[in-house]
């Protein structure tokens, strides 16, 4: 199954590569890792999305927060929350299918950030399941190049 | 505040620690260190191979309990102290690793004598720092002291750029330290005592199982009590030896791939087994899923990664050993529940029919007349020692040997390589524990094999008077890996026939030391005596018998109760 966490870890160099090395050393799959500073300068937060059964998530969550540089991790998988995910996608646009292309960005409210005679590049947000569609879509009039940021997520907060 | 150089504040962090000896090797990027070292009083161990320093602290650390310190220069000594570096992440030994760096302005450079060693250590140390502002030394050796010795112990390295040590700073008064990102839990959820203790007090066939974590919280003496107020055999992994004395009546000694046959019998048909500082680890359970598999099985650690990490647990215990276990005692003692007559007579079944296993199929090994068999070496040093020397091993048959066979009735008395496996451990340990016991007997067992992998710290053990005895049980082979071949193997011997090995009784003469052979079982006794009462480092080469194997045993992949006896 699939999990997202989310990893406080202290801003310091290195600790991102103790993350990383701690997956690859034991064996653990990364789909997508994203890491950026919080509002606090000396903090930053990951979100990891891996797979893998119940035991193993737990293996993984334990052992991330063994880690000196970490200071929290939370499995968001097991509550409500919002993910989303960026991808810019430079897809051929040519006379015959140009149109076709825009109608298709506006159905996924994407917007065209490049444009060139024969392609446009496109940005689409959304959680995982839309970056797929798009994909999908898009596929058969032709992707040049796609790239992904992967995905960050947050818990919903509390409706009470 | 009057400022003072990177190495002085090293210094001065070595005396706030407590720590008088230190095991090293110097080169370009400490010199400075170095320097500063011949104004104080560290005492400082010189060795022949950085590998041999970072052992000698972990063997140092292993036997005192306090946190062993090495220092290696730049580069190849930094990388030559890896393997020992991660023999003591393995065991979750506290040490502290000094380690010289280029000068910063250098790092990324390939600069002469370079090495990323913080990132190679990065996944066989508890936490590695690189000190990249003269202002964070002190505060970054404090912390890694800290971190080396609290919670689940292990090794801790930092890097230090020459020019960071060379530098000017003040020295800030030492305060508490607080780590927003690691607080151990020490102390257990009263809650889950209380499940335990029921457990054990509903349960007919208890097994305690045990391990290094005991010994590493000195929780031998709660441990026994433990074991005795519920009147429940004691099972120990290699780590655990010494934790709970081998000759108590409920001590079945080793268990897993070696063990005894109670052991590996009491645990395969026991209804709770009460893990202590122990890890599952695979030399232990063999088959997975046909270890313990009628019990409920209780789980103390400090570490929550242990806990099910291998085998699933019903009653978690995050703890000190030692918090847990007094924890457990005072609530039999404060239970009305408990009254340690009727467990007793409860249990005392149980503990019948493990004794009757362990005398169906006791530790033993077949004479051959005059041929030396190194059980029976191993049997003599438990003697004429009275099971109170410390023990190093090397690896293989000769560690294995050394655990069934010496009787370890007091912890911190084994020192061995068990999660690494690392063969060359022993010598340089040895003379670890013997700097910090001058007084006691340390004798490493060998073997012709291994000891050759760090034999050059012989000169060091003779510079600094370290009088340790290396028992040799020599058989030409690597004597694991061939027993392996024999058995699963047809026989093949490949690479496991030492054609040439040194004449180590020459050898010892060599390095100033006593070379003394046995030949024939009648010297063994002899040899032994005149090697304890010699004022001298002695080298001890037994000619043993060539193809003698370590059993019981367990093949990989197989149940634990699947074991070959002798």
């Amino acid at each position: 199954m699939k999990h997202t966490l989310s990893v406080l870890l202290q801003n310091k160099p290195g600790a991102l590569s103790r993350v990383t090395g701690l997956f690859s050393g034991r064996g653990f799959n990364i789909e997508s890792l994203c890491v950026a500073e919080t509002l606090d300068p000396k903090v930053s937060c990951m979100t990891l999305v891996t797979r893998g059964d119940n035991s193993i998530v737990e293996q993984i969550t334990k052992q991330l927060h063994k880690l000196i540089d970490v200071i929290k991790v939370t499995d968001i998988t097991e509550g409500e929350f919002v993910e989303r995910e960026m991808v810019l996608i430079r897809v051929k646009a040519e006379a015959n299918t140009r149109a076709e292309v825009l109608r298709i960005i506006d159905i996924f409210r994407g917007k065209v950030v490049d444009v060139s005679p024969t392609t446009y590049t496109v940005e689409i947000t959304g959680p995982e399941s839309k970056v797929k569609a798009v994909i999908d879509i898009l596929r058969p009039i032709g992707i040049k190049e796609i790239i992904r940021t992967g995905t960050i997520a947050m818990a919903r907060a509390p409706k009470k | 505040m009057s400022k003072i150089t990177g190495s002085q504040a090293i210094v001065k962090c070595l005396h706030e620690e407590g720590i008088d000896t230190i095991f090293g090797f110097p080169g370009g990027a400490v010199i400075d260190l170095y320097d500063e070292l011949l104004d104080s009083d560290i005492k400082h161990v010189l060795v022949r191979h950085e590998q041999g320093a970072v052992h000698a602290a972990d063997g140092y650390a292993r036997a005192t309990g306090k946190v062993g310190v090495a220092l290696l220069t730049s580069g190849p000594g930094a990388t030559n102290g890896v393997t020992a570096i991660a023999t003591a992440y393995m065991d979750s030994i506290p040490i502290v690793v000094f380690t010289g760096q280029v000068p910063r302005v250098l790092i990324g450079n390939d600069a002469f004598q370079e090495v990323d060693i913080v990132g190679i250590t990065r996944p066989c140390t508890k936490h590695n720092y690189l000190v990249s502002d003269p202002k964070e030394l002190v505060s970054t050796i404090r912390e890694a002291f800290y971190l080396a010795a609290s919670g689940r112990p292990g090794p801790v390295l930092i890097d230090l750029p020459k020019d960071v040590v060379a530098s000017m700073m003040s020295f800030p008064e030492k305060k508490p330290i607080k780590m927003q990102t690691y607080q151990p839990t020490m102390e257990p959820h009263p809650g889950q005592i209380a499940k335990a203790c029921k457990s054990c007090l509903k349960a007919k066939r208890p097994v305690l199982y045990i391990g290094g974590g005991v010994i590493l919280s000195n929780a031998n003496k709660e441990l026994t009590e433990l074991a005795e107020k519920l009147n429940t055999p004691v099972t120990m992994t290699l780590m655990g030896l010494g934790g709970f004395p081998g000759t108590n009546p409920l001590s079945l000694g080793m268990l897993g791939m070696h063990g005894s046959y109670a052991s590996n019998m009491a645990v395969a048909k026991s209804d709770l087994l009460i893990a202590v500082g122990a890890r599952f680890d695979d030399r232990v359970t063999g088959r997975l899923d046909a270890f313990a598999p009628h019990a409920e099985i209780i789980h103390v650690d400090i570490d929550p990664t242990s806990i099910s990490k291998n085998v699933d647990v019903d009653i978690p215990i995050v703890a000190d050993c030692k918090h847990a276990l007094r924890a457990m005692n005072s609530w039999f003692d404060d239970s009305k529940q408990f009254d340690a007559e009727t467990t007793r007579d409860k249990h005392q079944p149980w503990v019948n029919q493990v004794q009757e296993w362990n005398e169906k199929h006791p530790l033993t090994y077949r004479e051959e007349g005059d041929i030396i068999k190194p059980q029976y070496v191993i049997e003599v040093l438990n003697r004429l020692t009275k099971g109170d020397a410390i023990i190093t091993t090397e690896v293989g048959q000769n560690q294995m040997w050394a655990a069934q066979f010496y009787k370890f009735n007091k912890p911190r008395r084994l020192l061995t390589s068990g999660g690494l496996g690392t063969m060359g451990y022993g010598l340089p340990a040895a003379i670890g524990a013997k700097l910090a016991f001058p007084e006691a007997t340390v004798i490493d067992v060998a073997g012709d094999g291994s000891i050759q992998m760090n034999i050059q710290e012989l000169a060091t053990a003779r510079q600094y008077g370290a009088k340790v005895k290396v028992a040799i049980l020599n058989n030409n082979y690597l004597g694991m890996v061939r027993q392996w071949q024999e058995l699963f193997y047809n026989k093949r011997y490949s690479a496991t026939i030492m054609e040439v090995t040194p004449d180590f009784v020459e050898l010892a003469r060599a390095y100033g030391a006593v070379g003394l052979r046995a030949k024939t079982k009648d010297e063994v006794e002899p040899v032994i005596k005149e090697a304890l009462a010699t004022d001298n480092l002695v080298i001890m080469d037994f000619a043993i018998s060539r193809e003698e194997g370590v059993f019981p045993m367990v093949p990989a992949g197989k149940a634990t109760t699947e074991m070959l006896l002798v």
